[in-house]
């Protein structure tokens, strides 16, 4: 099959409504009868809930509702669940509104419904909530200190789980016999996820079908429906429509099944009138789950001959007050299985401590487990190297795994399919000029200034996933996906996805693919998602899953379509279907290319079916529905060049560069699109974001004047490139790249910052390197020289 | 983002804006908007009405009045920003406004909407006090002239006092000064975490910080370290040191009050590197 389309760096065919602000968002929407709800928010972290006097809101003109958790409750709506349970896992009820006790700043109180946004802000005001305010517990280790404040009482040492993999006496040993071991004590700092559009759900019931549509900002419309109908409300399957419309941006935040969203939904039914809620940006600062937020002791041990011979991790990951749909798997599934990265290490063990604290929750944000993997692991190896006395990137390439040993067995449980990482490595190096580098850092260090190289290897686990694998691993979902491509008697086609596009440029991707595999016009081709009336059932889009294993269905439904037409083809050219070769976008028999049809004739003949195989079903569609074998395993090599300001402390970024293996690229303006998003969302982990609670648990920097989000100043000009180790298990041989600039990126920006701080002795520093953090850890060390 | 319910009413000349405020007593003066808007909408702030002056055009406008730079409180910072008067006159305005936010808020942002509200973390304050500028008041009973070094007295309190409006910004031509803006930006918010301005008019130094302190304020230890001193690297590392002492100082999660000390002196040296040209 020529390809016309895959691999072209084709625009967006998404751009010019996003662009001119012609998107239909889900804020956008306004329905007749239309009512909106503001949240009454708990300003404190933890407080008993005494009483809740609406009386004052209830009067205020064009309020229509004020709902509480206990309505609620008696209304016979159950608490939201997790999605993925581990043995032993404590789920305390989740409600939308809470009834008993405030357990984070942000914990939903009471809801009012009212004529307008504006009215019911107002009368949020009037609600009177008689609170108690209670001692909280914001940062994990304290969580699990003796006497610590219970998130939930039937859970009063806040443990929610534990989790370990690999074989523990077996990495003891190899610590015992080591040559030489490196220990650190890490905090993974907690993220914001910030999507440029804030949570919006807007709920429609009919009174006279007894049917709800949902329209919100979603990356799984499915697993909303799948959740609201059988947990949590009870409405039958069929009769909730889910709809995620343009979405504008997720990083895993849109996930989770929300409160808000049983929220609209109860209110429609209740008063039998459409009701809207949209997230003020600072209610997404406490309600979007968080991400990271590790306390984590990593070590590394090492033979004489400077191969890793064994990491041992242990690990406090933050839970906040609530398990949103898929908080159990980030911190374990997601990261422990990853800590071999890309090297050989024969002994692993991960240890996981998961307390409840009162803060936001905290669930997957871009990465999900492996950043949090890919930077310990990584600062591990850079310190590991430092300890040796040999360069970082030779320490690396002793280690990595050589290209003849995959598919390869790690320690911990994954199989790599496939990989090539010293070529890969390699191919950074050179683009770089990584030994001309060093002697210009060696160079500049004599002219006082500070020049840090950061150069990292890594891997991810991505295309979620065996069904039947994760579902061992506590997963309460199925990970497969579903496709259905239509054509129509033009010979138009419809692909509908059961994943979901808010930002990744699905549209045009899969439709580049599509086009080639019926060889037809891309503008042909137009992909339906985020609907589950229009929709086969699919699981949505998380975890770099989208191509690898949405569009594998897509590819697979397209070929059943392929085939056929051939049989289609053969009758109307009087062949053996075995015969007919597509080519040049016609079916034509095998050396007579004058015996031919093209794909609108056999459109048009399989919806008339006036001339047709006695045999054949009429019509032109294809489901396929596909569970893939394995995860995909791309990975590649990331280095950031950076210079610190002694005086100030303030890091800037001076080069980055990536090379990335993600297969096959389809459409190299989106995946070099996805690194350099992921690359800057890293880069803010590394150099610039975090929420930072207080003892108490208020959030102190909750919006944009506190926290910081990486702008264009921020990057630079970012040096980019592929190696194509092809997955060997899918059609198209793709891997996902949603995710790896992030992965990537964390690690590289703080190995640099660290190599840049050397010279000051400074061996680590916890992210973010926020100016006075560097400053001081200088300042601290000239203190000290001058003292000696 | 919802605020509170308020009357919006749009003022044509300063006498129309001055009789509003009279009408409306618990009104707020709207110029750019960019500070008042979010407080409101944070439901920190809730005046009964909005008096909107940003188009007055008798604020508007850079001018020259002999050896004196005439400046409308409602010029925004772009023009302040691209104002070739100020240029040739008074680079230092056009250098520091351009480290204001970005494009938007200087399309909108006003000098005097931002003096006014006295930020201690807004840029101009400090380019204010060292160049010694008056700031002029018209209130129900006449207009006054204040001196910079007297306009700011608190954390967003200044010497303008009920029913008075910020007009106009007097800056003195010092022709051949040398001056310069060097800012710490907070990540975040891009204000300023310090901002230092140095005018430097023959023997005779200037010198101004933002950002450190409840309120701009002169350096009066940098000042005297180098009047009357030439402009060398040594003489500049030398008398920037210690400028401040951190007890008073601002302090939040971006800079702490010991930080935000040394910062003092870090941004002064840079400043007064940039005026001597060195």
């Amino acid at each position: 099959m020529a390809n016309k389309f895959f691999g072209k760096a084709m625009k967006r065919v998404e751009d010019p409504r996003f662009i001119t602000g012609t998107g239909n968002y889900t804020d956008d929407m306004s329905l007749p009868g239309m009512a909106e709800a503001a949240m009454v928010r708990s300003p404190y972290a933890h407080a008993h809930i005494k009483k809740i006097d609406a009386s004052r809101a209830l009067t205020y003109p064009g309020v229509l509702a004020v709902i509480t958790g206990q309505e609620m409750k008696d209304a016979g709506i159950n608490g939201i669940p997790t999605g993925w349970l581990h043995p032993g896992i404590k789920t305390p009820p989740h409600y939308a509104i809470t009834i008993d006790k405030a357990r984070h700043v942000g914990d939903i109180v009471a809801a009012v419904i009212a004529e307008s946004r504006q009215i019911a802000e107002d009368a949020a005001q009037l609600v009177e909530v008689d609170y108690e305010p209670l001692p909280a517990v914001a940062l994990g280790s304290d969580a699990l200190k003796p006497g610590a404040p219970a998130v939930h009482d039937d859970v009063p040492d806040n443990v929610c789980f534990t989790w370990s993999i690999g074989d523990k006496a077996a990495v003891d040993a190899a610590f015992a016999s080591a040559y030489k071991t490196v220990k650190l004590n890490l905090r993974n700092n907690r993220l914001v996820p910030n999507a440029m559009e804030p949570r919006a759900s807007l709920a429609q019931y009919l009174k006279a079908s007894d049917e709800y549509t949902l329209w919100t900002t979603s990356q799984n419309p499915h697993i909303h429906r799948l959740l609201i109908a059988a947990f949590i409300m009870g409405i039958p399957e069929h009769k909730l429509r889910v709809i995620a419309p343009d979405v504008g941006g997720g990083f895993g935040s849109k996930i989770y099944q929300y409160p808000e969203e049983i929220i609209v939904l109860y209110a429609a039914k209740k008063l039998n009138r459409p009701v809207k809620w949209t997230a003020r940006r600072s209610e997404s600062f406490v309600t979007d789950s968080h991400g990271r937020d590790h306390e984590t002791v990593a070590e590394m041990a090492v033979d004489q001959n400077g191969k890793i011979t064994a990491v041992r991790v242990d690990t406090i990951a933050n839970m906040g007050a609530y398990l949103t749909t898929f908080a159990p798997a980030v911190p374990t599934y997601l990261y422990g299985c990853l800590l071999a990265g890309t090297y050989t290490t024969p002994h692993i063990y991960c240890h996981v401590t998961a307390p409840f604290t009162h803060t936001t929750p905290v669930d997957a944000y871009r990465g999900a487990g492996r950043p949090e993997a890919t930077y310990l692991l990584e600062r591990l190896v850079d310190v590991m190297a430092h300890e040796l006395g040999m360069d970082p990137v030779e320490f690396r390439r002793k280690n990595l795994i050589p290209p003849d040993a995959f598919p390869y067995q790690t320690p911990v449980a994954l199989q790599y399919d496939s990989g090539n990482y010293e070529a890969n490595l390699d191919k950074a190096l050179e683009m770089v000029g990584y030994q001309d580098l060093r002697r210009q850092q060696a160079e500049l260090r004599k002219q006082g200034r500070y020049i840090g190289i950061g150069a990292i290897t890594f891997i991810e686990a991505c295309g979620l996933a065996p069904s039947a694998l994760v579902g061992s691993l506590g997963a309460q979902a199925g990970q497969w996906e579903s496709a259905l491509v239509r054509v129509m008697p033009t010979g138009k086609v419809e692909v509908f996805t059961g994943t979901h596009s808010h930002g990744q440029g699905h549209e045009t991707a899969f439709a580049q693919v599509v086009a080639d595999e019926l060889q037809i016009p891309v503008e042909d081709v137009v992909l339906v998602h985020g609907d589950t009336g229009r929709m086969p059932y699919g699981w949505g889009s998380y975890g770099s899953r989208s191509a690898p294993t949405g569009l594998s269905a897509i590819v697979l439904a397209t070929r059943k379509i392929t085939d056929k037409a051939k049989k289609i083809a053969a009758h109307l050219l009087e062949a053996s279907p075995d015969d007919i070769v597509h080519e040049d976008g016609k079916f034509m028999v095998k050396g007579v290319p004058d015996k031919a049809k093209t794909f609108f004739d056999i459109a048009l003949m399989a919806h008339l079916a006036h001339n047709y195989p006695a045999d054949l079903e009429p019509g032109l569609e294809a489901t396929h529905f596909y569970d893939p074998k394995n995860f995909v395993y791309p990975f590649g090599t990331h280095i950031a060049v950076v210079e610190v300001d002694p005086d100030t402390g303030k890091v800037k970024l001076l080069r980055y560069l990536s090379v990335d293996d993600c297969g096959p690229v389809i459409n190299p303006l989106i995946a070099d699109g996805q690194v350099h998003g992921g690359i800057a969302q890293g880069l803010g982990q590394a150099l610039l974001e975090e929420a930072v609670y207080d003892k108490e648990g208020q959030i102190l920097s909750g919006n944009f004047l506190e926290y910081t989000l990486p702008r264009a100043d921020d990057m630079v000009q970012i040096e980019h490139d592929h190696t194509v180790t092809p997955c060997p298990h899918n059609p198209l041989g793709i891997k996902g790249i949603g995710e790896a600039g992030t992965i990537a990126s964390t690690a590289a920006v703080a190995n640099a910052v660290m190599d840049a701080l050397r010279p000051f002795g400074i061996v680590h520093l916890d992210m973010p390197y926020t100016p006075e953090k560097v400053w001081r850890a200088i300042h601290g060390s000239r203190l000290a020289q001058a003292a000696d | 983002m919802y605020t509170s319910e308020f009357a919006y009413k749009k003022a044509n000349s300063v006498a129309e804006a001055l009789s509003l405020l009279q009408q409306h007593p618990d009104a707020k003066l709207l110029a750019g908007g960019h500070s008042l808007i979010p407080t409101m909408k944070l439901r920190l702030a809730a005046p009964s009405a909005l008096i909107d002056i940003s188009k007055v055009a008798e604020l508007r406008g850079v001018r020259k009045e002999n050896d004196t730079l005439v400046i409308g409180a409602m010029t925004t910072y772009h023009e302040l920003e691209t104002s070739n008067l100020l240029k040739a006159h008074c680079p230092l305005l056009p250098q520091a406004v351009y480290l204001i936010g970005d494009p938007m808020v200087r399309a909108k942002g006003t000098i005097g909407g931002s003096l006014a509200h006295a930020d201690p973390a807004a840029d101009l304050p400090a380019s204010m006090l060292a160049l010694g500028a008056k700031i002029k008041a018209q209130g129900p009973n006449g207009t006054r002239v204040i001196e910079a070094d007297d306009f700011f007295t608190g954390m967003f309190s200044t010497a303008l006092q009920e029913g008075e409006i910020l007009t106009e910004i007097h800056i003195p031509i010092l022709e051949g000064a040398k001056m310069a803006y060097a800012k710490f930006p907070h990540p975040a918010s891009r204000y300023a975490v310090v901002g230092v301005a140095v005018v430097v008019d023959g023997g005779n130094v200037r010198a101004a910080v933002t950002g450190a302190g409840e309120h701009a304020m002169r350096l009066g230890k940098l000042e005297q370290a180098l009047s009357g001193q030439p402009l060398t690297t040594a003489n500049i590392a030398a008398a920037c040191q210690g400028l401040l002492s951190p007890g008073n100082l601002n302090h939040d999660l971006a800079a702490s009050r010991e930080y935000r000390a040394h910062l003092v002196d870090v941004m002064a040296k840079r400043a007064l590197m940039q005026a001597a040209g060195l």
